[in-house]
C-alpha cells in the first residue's frame, strides 16, 4: 500500500515522541553506561579511559562471583519450578472444579503484590523464631527445623521459594488459557482410545502447549534478570553476601559504595549476557517465522 | 473382528434441568449401517456420545454385543469413534496417532504394526505414515481419524458428522470410501449427520430425529417415499417436498380439494379410513408430471420461475388459487416464465398429512 506524503508525515510525527524516548533513554543511557565502564569513575562520572580494568576487577570480586552464581541458581530453579507448579495448578483448575473463579483469583493474587511485600511476608514465614519452624515447634514437633534463610548455603533457595510463590499464579493463568484451547473432541478421542488422564496430559496436551510454555518462560526470565527487591527485602543479600544478586551489586556500587566504574561494568556484563541469550532465540524465531 | 449389535432401552439423558433424550428405544442389528439424521440440536451427538460412554445417562440401559455397558468406560465397550473435528493428536505422526491407544493398552508390537499397516493400506495412507496431522489435507486427516478407529478392531464404529468439515467434492469421495469400508468390514456402524444425501446414500436404515425423539426409523426408500409426518417429509429430500393445503372429501370417490382444483385420490394407500377433514397434500418435485390438457385429473398452473440445475430443471409454478409448488423436468424442457402448463399429481406418489397433527393419513 502506498501512503500519501501527508499521511506518512502525520504517522511519523505521531511516532516521534516514542522514537525520541527510545533514542535518548535507551540507546543514550546504554551507551553512556558502556562508556562509563571503560573509565575509572568513582563517586562522580569522569572520562579517564582505563580500558577493561574495571572488568578485570569485577571478575576478581567475590561478591560479584557469588551474585552471578546465585542468579544462575535462582533463574534455573525459578523458571522450571514456576512452570511446573503453574502448570499443575492450571491442570487442577481444569478439572471443572466448583468456585473456579474464586480459586483462580486467589492463585493470581500473589502476582499483584510487589516483590517488597512478598519478600517481607516470606521473611517472616521463614524466620526460625517467628515463622514456620516456630509454629511447628509450638505444635509439639520439637525437632522441626526450617532455618534455610539464616544459613548461607541455603539462603538463595528461600528467594526461589518466594519467587515461585509469586509467579506461579501468572503461569497458571497462561497455562489455563492454553488448556482451555484444547479441542474437547481430543479428550473424547483419548477416552475412547483408553488413555489414562495423566498420559493424555503428558503425551498429548503438553506437546500441544509449546507456545504457552514459551510465553511463560520468557516472562519469567525477564523477571530473573531484574531480581533486586526480593533480595533486598527478604535477606538484604545476607547472611553475609550469601544471597547477593547482580542487580543489587550494581545498585549498591552505584549509590552506596560510590564506584560508578565497577557498577557500570557489572551492568554492561549483564546486558551482554542477556543479548547473548536472547539474540539466537530471536534469530531462530525470525527464521522459523520466515519459513512458514 | 467381532460384530456387535446395539440395543438402547428407554434411554434418558439430560444436562442439568434440560432433558435432551427421553425414553428413547433403538435396536441396531449386527453389521447394520444406521444413520441418525436430524437438524442441529436434536440430540444426535448426545445419543452417539451416550453409546460411546462419553456422557452419563440419567436412566435406561445400553447393551452392546449382548453385554450391558451402561456404566462401562468407553474403552471397554468394544467401540471406536470418528469425530467431526478429526481430533487427531497434533504433535504425533500419523503412525503414532493410530498406534498410540494400542501401545498404551499393551498390545504386542508386531500386532500393532500389522493393524496399522492394514488400516493404512485400506485408507491409502501408507505414504503418509510419518507426517504430522498439520502436514495433511482435510480429507487425509479424516482418513487418519478413521484409521485410528479401525485399528481398534471394534465391534461398533461411531461417526459424528465425520465429513461436515470437508468441501463438497471430498465429501462425496469419502462417502464412497466409508460405504466401501462398511461393505468390506461388515461392522456395525452408527453415523450421525444432518446431510440427507449422506443419510440416503449410506444407510441401511435411517433414524430421523427431532427434539430428542426418533420420528421415523426405516429404510432410506421408505423414509423418502412414505414419510410418517410432515417433519420427516420436509426434512428429507432436496429440493424440498411441496405442501398444498386443502381438504379431503368423499362426495364422489375420495378426492382432495385445493381451491377450485379437485384431485382424485384413487390409488393412494391410506393408513386408516379416509375422513372428510382438512389435510395437507405433499408431493415431491420429481413426481409431478406434465400431461395433456384434456386429462380429467390435471390442474393448470402458471410458470413463475425456472431454475436450471444441470441434469434437470426446477420449475416454480402457481395454481389458480395462489398455491405455489415446484417440479422437476428435463433440462431440455422449453418452458418459459409466464407459460401455462397442465400437470398431474399421481395419486400413488402423494403423501397426505393431517392438518393439525401433521401425521400421515
Ligand atoms: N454439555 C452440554 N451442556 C448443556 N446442554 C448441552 C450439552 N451438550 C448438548 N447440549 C444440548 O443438548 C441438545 C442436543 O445437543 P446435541 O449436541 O446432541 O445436538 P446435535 O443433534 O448433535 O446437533 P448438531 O447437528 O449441531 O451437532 C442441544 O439443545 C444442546 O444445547
Ligand atoms: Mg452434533
Amino acid at each position: 500500500m502506498r501512503l500519501s506524503l501527508n499521511s506518512r508525515l502525520s504517522a511519523f510525527s505521531a511516532l516521534l515522541p516514542a522514537l525520541l524516548v527510545m533514542l535518548v533513554v535507551y540507546v543514550g543511557a546504554t551507551s553512556w553506561t558502556v562508556w562509563m565502564s571503560l573509565t575509572n569513575s568513582r563517586m562522580l562520572p569522569n572520562n579517564n579511559f582505563v580500558g577493561l580494568r574495571q572488568y578485570e576487577m569485577l571478575l576478581g570480586n567475590d561478591r560479584w562471583i557469588t551474585s552471578v552464581h546465585n542468579i544462575v541458581i535462582y533463574g534455573v530453579l525459578l523458571v522450571s519450578l514456576a512452570l511446573v507448579v503453574g502448570f499443575l495448578l492450571a491442570v487442577a483448575i481444569d478439572q471443572r472444579v466448583r468456585a473456579e473463579d474464586t480459586i483462580r483469583s486467589i492463585y493470581l493474587y500473589p502476582y499483584s503484590m510487589s516483590f517488597i511485600v512478598t519478600g517481607l511476608v516470606w521473611q517472616w514465614l521463614l524466620n526460625p523464631t517467628l515463622g514456620i519452624q516456630h509454629v511447628l515447634r509450638s505444635w509439639g514437633f520439637e525437632g522441626a527445623t526450617f532455618d534455610w534463610i539464616v544459613r548461607p548455603e541455603t539462603a538463595i533457595y528461600c528467594l526461589v521459594i518466594a519467587g515461585v510463590w509469586q509467579a506461579s499464579g501468572l503461569v497458571m493463568a497462561i497455562m489455563l488459557a492454553g488448556l482451555r484451547g484444547v479441542d474437547e473432541e481430543i479428550w473424547k478421542a483419548a477416552r475412547v482410545d483408553g488413555l489414562p488422564k495423566w498420559r493424555v496430559y503428558v503425551s498429548i496436551i503438553v506437546p500441544m502447549m509449546g507456545a504457552s510454555f514459551a510465553t511463560a518462560a520468557v516472562l519469567l526470565s525477564t523477571g530473573v534478570v531484574r531480581l533486586y527487591d526480593l533480595s533486598v527485602s527478604m535477606t538484604n543479600g545476607g547472611p553475609g553476601i550469601a544471597s547477593e544478586v547482580p542487580a543489587k551489586f550494581v545498585m549498591d556500587h552505584l549509590f552506596e559504595r560510590a564506584n560508578i566504574g565497577l557498577a557500570t561494568a557489572a551492568a554492561t556484563t549483564m546486558l551482554i549476557t542477556v543479548i547473548a541469550v536472547v539474540a539466537p532465540y530471536l534469530y531462530w524465531r525470525a527464521r522459523k517465522g520466515g519459513m512458514r | 473382528m467381532q460384530k456387535s449389535d446395539v440395543d438402547i432401552r428407554s434411554l434418558q439423558i439430560g444436562f442439568g434441568g434440560l432433558k435432551v433424550l427421553e425414553n428413547l428405544n433403538l435396536h441396531i442389528a449386527k453389521s447394520e449401517f444406521l444413520v441418525l439424521l436430524g437438524p442441529s440440536g436434536c440430540g444426535k451427538s448426545t445419543l452417539l456420545n451416550a453409546i460411546a460412554g462419553l456422557i452419563d445417562v440419567k436412566g435406561g440401559e445400553i447393551h452392546i454385543g449382548g453385554r450391558d455397558v451402561t456404566g462401562a468406560e468407553p474403552k471397554d465397550r468394544g467401540i471406536a469413534m470418528v469425530f467431526q473435528s478429526y481430533a487427531l493428536y497434533p504433535r504425533m505422526s500419523v503412525r503414532r496417532n493410530m498406534s498410540f491407544g494400542l501401545t498404551v493398552a499393551g498390545t504386542p508390537r508386531d500386532e500393532i504394526e500389522r493393524r496399522v499397516g492394514e488400516a493404512a493400506q485400506m485408507l491409502r495412507l501408507t505414504g503418509l505414515l510419518d507426517r504430522r496431522p498439520s502436514e495433511l489435507s482435510g480429507g487425509q486427516r479424516q482418513r487418519v481419524a478413521i484409521g485410528r478407529a479401525l485399528v481398534r478392531h471394534a465391534g461398533v464404529y461411531l461417526f459424528d458428522e465425520p465429513l461436515s468439515n470437508l468441501d463438497a467434492q471430498l465429501r462425496a469421495e469419502l462417502r464412497v470410501e466409508i460405504k466401501r469400508l462398511h461393505a468390506r468390514l461388515g461392522a456395525t456402524m452408527i453415523y450421525v449427520t444432518h446431510d440427507q444425501i449422506e443419510a440416503l446414500t449410506l444407510a441401511d436404515r435411517i433414524a430421523v430425529m427431532q427434539g430428542g425423539v426418533i420420528q421415523q426409523l426405516d429404510t432410506p426408500k421408505k423414509i423418502y417415499r412414505e414419510p410418517v409426518n410432515r417433519f420427516v417429509a420436509s426434512f428429507v429430500g432436496s429440493p424440498a417436498m411441496n405442501f398444498i393445503p386443502g381438504r379431503i372429501t368423499r362426495d364422489s370417490g375420495v378426492e382432495f380439494i385445493a381451491g377450485k382444483s379437485r384431485l382424485s385420490l384413487n390409488g393412494y394407500a391410506f393408513c386408516g379410513q379416509p375422513a372428510d377433514a382438512p389435510a395437507v397434500l405433499g408431493i415431491r418435485p420429481e413426481h409431478i408430471e406434465l400431461t395433456a390438457s384434456d386429462d380429467p385429473s390435471s390442474v393448470s398452473a402458471r410458470v413463475e420461475m425456472v431454475e436450471p440445475m444441470g441434469a434437470d430443471t426446477l420449475i416454480w409454478c402457481r395454481l389458480a388459487d395462489g398455491t405455489a409448488f415446484s417440479f422437476r423436468h428435463d433440462a431440455d424442457a422449453h418452458v418459459r416464465v409466464g407459460d401455462t402448463l397442465t400437470v398431474r399429481f399421481p395419486a400413488d406418489a402423494l403423501s397426505l398429512f393431517d392438518e393439525t397433527s401433521g401425521q400421515r393419513l
